[in-house]
This record gives C-alpha cells, sequence and structure tokens, in this order.
C-alpha cells in the first residue's frame, strides 16, 4: 500500500520476477504498467498496418483512374484502415496505454481497482483484433462498408460485415471494461489525503473519458447487434423494405461514435495539460476550469451526435438543435486551449521534445476544431458534407490531436517508462518531418472538398490531381518521419542512455519515483501536494 | 465508507416491493390496450423509469450509499432521458 513506511529494496517493474517467466510474464500480467505496455506494442503494430494501407490509397489517388487497385479493392482498403484505425488504434490509444501506465501513478496507488480484470481487457481487445483480422480473410470478402457500417448497404451487401461487426462489439467490451475500472480507480484508490481537486489533471481527463467509454459503448453494442439480427434473421431495424427506418441506425451509432471521439481527445487534451506545465514550470493556468471542462465535453459531447447527419433526412427542427449543441461544446474546448496558451505567458519556458510535440498538436488541433465549427453549422455543412473537407478535418483532430498527443505522451514518459533516454536531435527531427508531412497531406483535402472532391472515391476528375500529388507526396514525408520516430525510440529502448528520475524537473507523483517504476509503484509513502503543479 | 456496511432489508419489506413492480409490469402491459398515441412511448418510459428506481434503491441498495454515488446514477439516468429526448425531436418533426 501506498502508506508503507518501511524501505524495500529497489526492483524496476521490467526486471520483476513474478510466478511468469518469458512471454507468459507479459501475457498473464496484471501489473497496470505491463498491461499498458501491451497494449502500446498491438496498437503500435495495428498504427502501422493502417499506415500501409493509408499509403496504398495515396498511391490509388495519385492519377485519375485506376492506378494500383479496383473500386472494389479501394473500398475494402479504407473500411479496414478506418476499422483498424478507429477501434484498435484510436480509440483505446491513450487511455489503455498511458492511463493504464500512469493512472494509478498519477494519484498516488500501486494499480488499478481491479488487476485481473484490466489484463482479461486486454485478452478481449486481442481477442476482437483478431475477429477484425479475420473479417478480412474468410470467404466472403472483406467488409465495404466503411467504418461507419451505414444501413442499409450493411445489411444488403454480401462482404463479411457481421465478423467486422462482431469485431467491433468485442473490442467495445474491452472500452468498457478499462472505463469502469478507471472509474473506480480514482474512486477508491486515490492516496490517502488527494481529494479530487487535487489530482493531476490526466486522471482528470480519463475519469470524463472512462464514463463515456462506460456509458456510450454499449449504445454501439446493441446497435451492431440489431444490425447483424437484420442480416441473420431479416428482423426490420433499419432497411426500409423490412419496416425499418435507417436513420434509426445513423441515430444509434452516432449516439456512441460522437462520444468516441471524446473518447479519443479527452486523454490527448489531458497529456498536452500535463506537459505544458511541465516545460514552462509553471502551474496550469484554471486548475478547476480545465478540470471541469473535461466533464463539460464529456457531457455535452453525448448531446451532439446529429450533426453527422444534416443531409441524412432529419427534421429541421433537430438540425438546429443538433448545430446549437454542436456550437455548445467548442467552449469547453477554447478554454482548455487559452488555459494552456496563457500558462505558458512568462513561464521558463524548456524547449524539448514533448514541449514542442504539445505545441503541434495545439496548432493542428485548432485548425481541426475551428473547421469543425463549419461542420457543425448546418449551412456550411450541407456544402462539404462527405467530401475531402470532412476527412481533412477528421484527421486534424484525431491525427493531429490524437496521434501528436500520443507522440507527445510517449516522449515525455519514455525515460519513465525504461529508464532510458531517446536522442534529443533525432527526436526534433522526425517531429519536423511529421509535421511538414502531415499539413501536406491533409490541407490540400480541405481545399479539394470545397471545390466538390467527394470522400472515399477513387478516381476523380483531372482538376483534383496537382491536390491530389501534393498529399500523396506528403503522406509518404510523414511516414518517413514516423519511420524516424519508431528508430529513435526503439534504439533508446534497447541501448539509451539511463535517464535520471526527473529529466524534465516535473512536479507530479510519477517524477518523484526511480525510472522505471517498481513493481508496486511507490516503496514510500507519496507526499500528496494540495496542487499537483506547484513549480516554487 | 457506506460500502464497507452490510444492510439487511426485511423480506417483508421485499416482497412488498415485488408486489409493486409486478403491479407495474401489469399496468405496463394495459396500457397498450389504449391508443395514448405520441405518448405511449413517455408513458412506457415512465412505468420502466419507476421500476428501475424501486430495483436500483432497494434491491441494490442504491440508498444506502453515499450522496455522490446516488447522484452519479441519477445523471446516467438523466443522461438517458436527455438523449431520447432529442432523439425525438427528429421524429417527433420529421
Amino acid at each position: 500500500m501506498s502508506n508503507t513506511t518501511e524501505k524495500i529494496e529497489y526492483v524496476s517493474y521490467l526486471d520483476h520476477q513474478g510466478k511468469y517467466k518469458g512471454i507468459m510474464s507479459w501475457l498473464m500480467a496484471t501489473d497496470h504498467k505491463r498491461i499498458g505496455l501491451l497494449y502500446m506494442y498491438a496498437i503500435i503494430t495495428f498504427f502501422f498496418i493502417g499506415v500501409l494501407l493509408g499509403l496504398m490509397m495515396k498511391l490509388e489517388l495519385l492519377a485519375p483512374g485506376e492506378t494500383i487497385m479496383t473500386a472494389k479493392m479501394y473500398n475494402s482498403v479504407f473500411t479496414l484502415h478506418g476499422i483498424l484505425m478507429i477501434f484498435m488504434v484510436v480509440i483505446p490509444g491513450l487511455s489503455a496505454v498511458f492511463g493504464n501506465f500512469f493512472l494509478p501513478i498519477l494519484i498516488g496507488a500501486k494499480d488499478v481497482a481491479f488487476p485481473k480484470l484490466n489484463r482479461f481487457s486486454w485478452w478481449i481487445f486481442i481477442v476482437g483484433s483478431i475477429m477484425a483480422v479475420l473479417s478480412q480473410l474468410l470467404k466472403d470478402g472483406p467488409p465495404d462498408t466503411g467504418w461507419t457500417f451505414y444501413a442499409p448497404y450493411s445489411t444488403t451487401t454480401n462482404s463479411n460485415v457481421i465478423m467486422a461487426t462482431a469485431a467491433a462489439f468485442v473490442l467495445g467490451f474491452s472500452s468498457i471494461l478499462t472505463g469502469l475500472n478507471f472509474i473506480v480507480t480514482i474512486h477508491q484508490m486515490r492516496a490517502p489525503g488527494m481529494k479530487f481537486f487535487h489530482m493531476p489533471l490526466f486522471p482528470w481527463a480519463l475519469y470524463a473519458t472512462a464514463w463515456i467509454q462506460l456509458l456510450a459503448t454499449p449504445v454501439i453494442g446493441i446497435t451492431l447487434l440489431m444490425l447483424i439480427a437484420e442480416r441473420a434473421f431479416q428482423i426490420g431495424f433499419f432497411d426500409p423494405a423490412l419496416g425499418g427506418d435507417p436513420l434509426l441506425f445513423q441515430h444509434l451509432f452516432w449516439i456512441y461514435s460522437h462520444p468516441a471521439v471524446y473518447v479519443m481527445m479527452l486523454p490527448a487534451m489531458g497529456v498536452i495539460t500535463e506537459i505544458i506545465p511541465t516545460f514552462c514550470q509553471r502551474q496550469i493556468y484554471g486548475y478547476k476550469a480545465v478540470a471541469i471542462s473535461s466533464l463539460a465535453i464529456a457531457a455535452v459531447g453525448f448531446l451532439v451526435w446529429g450533426h453527422h447527419m444534416y443531409t441524412s433526412g432529419m427534421s429541421d427542427q433537430a438540425r438546429w438543435f443538433f448545430s446549437l449543441l454542436t456550437f455548445i461544446v467548442a467552449v469547453p474546448s477554447a478554454i482548455k486551449v487559452f488555459n494552456w496558451i496563457t500558462t505558458m505567458y512568462k513561464g521558463s519556458i524548456d524547449v524539448q521534445p514533448p514541449f514542442l510535440y504539445a505545441l503541434a498538436f495545439i496548432f493542428l488541433f485548432i485548425i481541426g476544431g475551428t473547421t469543425g465549427l463549419l461542420l457543425g453549422s448546418v449551412a456550411t455543412n450541407v456544402q462539404v458534407h462527405d467530401t475531402a473537407f470532412v476527412v481533412a478535418h477528421f484527421h486534424y483532430i484525431i491525427f493531429g490531436g490524437m496521434g501528436f498527443a500520443f507522440f507527445a505522451a510517449i516522449h515525455y514518459w519514455f525515460p519513465k517508462m525504461y529508464g532510458r533516454m531517446y536522442d534529443i536531435k533525432l527526436a526534433n527531427i522526425s517531429l519536423v518531418i511529421k509535421f511538414i508531412g502531415f499539413n501536406l497531406l491533409y490541407f490540400p483535402q480541405f481545399i479539394i472538398g470545397v471545390q466538390g472532391m467527394p470522400r472515399r472515391y477513387f478516381d476523380y476528375p483531372e482538376q483534383f490531381q496537382p491536390a491530389q500529388v501534393i498529399s500523396s507526396v506528403g503522406g509518404f514525408i510523414l511516414a518517413f518521419g514516423l519511420f524516424l520516430m519508431v528508430y529513435n525510440l526503439v534504439k533508446a529502448a534497447k541501448s539509451g542512455a539511463v535517464a535520471p528520475a526527473n529529466p524534465w524537473k516535473g512536479s507530479t507523483l510519477e517524477w518523484q519515483i526511480p525510472s522505471p517504476p517498481s513493481l508496486e509503484n511507490f516503496d514510500e509513502a507519496p507526499i500528496i501536494k494540495v496542487n499537483p503543479y506547484d513549480y516554487k | 465508507m457506506a460500502n464497507n456496511t452490510t444492510h439487511t432489508i426485511e423480506y417483508k419489506t421485499l416482497v412488498k416491493i415485488l408486489l409493486i413492480l409486478l403491479f407495474l409490469t401489469f399496468i405496463t402491459i394495459s396500457v397498450t390496450s389504449i391508443h395514448l398515441g405520441a405518448l405511449t412511448v413517455t408513458v412506457a418510459l415512465l412505468i420502466a423509469g419507476a421500476k428501475a428506481y424501486l430495483v436500483l434503491s432497494n434491491f441494490m441498495h442504491l440508498k444506502y450509499e453515499s450522496l455522490l454515488l446516488r447522484i452519479l446514477v441519477a445523471m446516467v439516468f438523466v443522461l438517458f432521458a436527455l438523449i431520447l429526448v432529442i432523439t425525438f425531436i427528429d421524429y417527433a418533426f420529421r
């Protein structure tokens, strides 16, 4: 327990010898840190498969007409890219990796509330992922519906929709169990003396996220079961030919899938909120506002799903109502951005890779966020609905936001996780390459989207070719930057210089323990500060 | 903490609640024969909500839990109600 006072010999969690040896010591691990790493290795693997699929699409789009794949195969490639990236990378992403690793440490606990359930969540995640891969290989062929599985097409296509939706259903269970674990951990496992408003802000973000995971994910589970029931037993939920309503599918799908965007983004915002005070050596500006804004985003984020459906035939009253709510959700997001920037004001800024990644996040998130307002407004949305503009907006938020926050997090906490330091110069170079590649890849899509280039089309008129070529070149530059980053981190994990316990002069609890941490994190009772960002 | 304390509810009380639940189920079925139009779903959900309240507070001992926990559970139901109402803004005006 965290209140143990006697001195225990330090053994890092990576060297700890438990009941199991070798690979089984990982597969059977209940230590939150090892489970966090298991998620990370799995997620990074899926991420790079998704990147390869993305590059295939970019190659296809280099020239009008068929170049390297047929239209049918293009449909399958973007569907698999979406399923992998959404359900297996960005939804679990920060929460499962850094949430698992750092939540207990940040609140002064030795593990999550239910360690075995945590291990079970990872197993389910792997089972769901295998099912998703199988859906590509079975005899009916890979699903071609897009990751959204819109009915009635998904109820009638001959591709492997049932296996893919069942995979998403199973992956949802993993998400629910992780959310449940984190909520109970935060309520019950905080170190003695740590009140809710004494917690660092990454746990606050995880808390808000966990509620979304717990409450919204069952909706997609039920929806996908209804879809399977309709395909298997001809029960008319969504297909008008059977007496169903296709808009019901969209309502149910987005009741989950819009809050899911905040499952991706809230932990990302939490990471940035940890990084900025550390590298500015300054207390976060407006601690309570940032904490409560996480809850506000989670709450309002539940109620804005209809902005995905403005052109679907929804009633006018619902359209303006959803538009109003969408504008409201921008307020707590803006509070966070203003508070991050204000925190930097008069700070002792130390320009290190995690801080630069955080700056890149803010820049890209602002572009993604403000273009989101264009999509939230009915009048402009109907002009650019289902165009490349939406693709650009979505990737600026999810990749520019969540993706860059993931990179920021791994560069920030890497010395703590592995006890080693990466090459700072190479980290900065890879960031610059990724940043240039990212903007070349996605910014042209805003422009051709406004000009009328539809999303999910494998062919296009010649007028769009220059922008498509720039976009494709950007994709390969981005991939090169990613490769450099992985090379740098893998090399550092194996043979990097030994990192001190607190290389960034952080004030939160993870920096007060050795690197890498011991099995139970705290060999001595942690000292809980009323203000976790006290740099005086 | 509230969850470290054992609470025993008398069988008599449990049976009373069970009877109320059965009665509410009977009402749920009975009202289907009355044409309430747009209110059909509202009435069904109100009865279901009352039943859920009885189960949560008595069978699941929520009434012995801390105020924070009760508020959190209540918020879940408020959220559920909000989602239903907003969905029906579409269906009612389409």
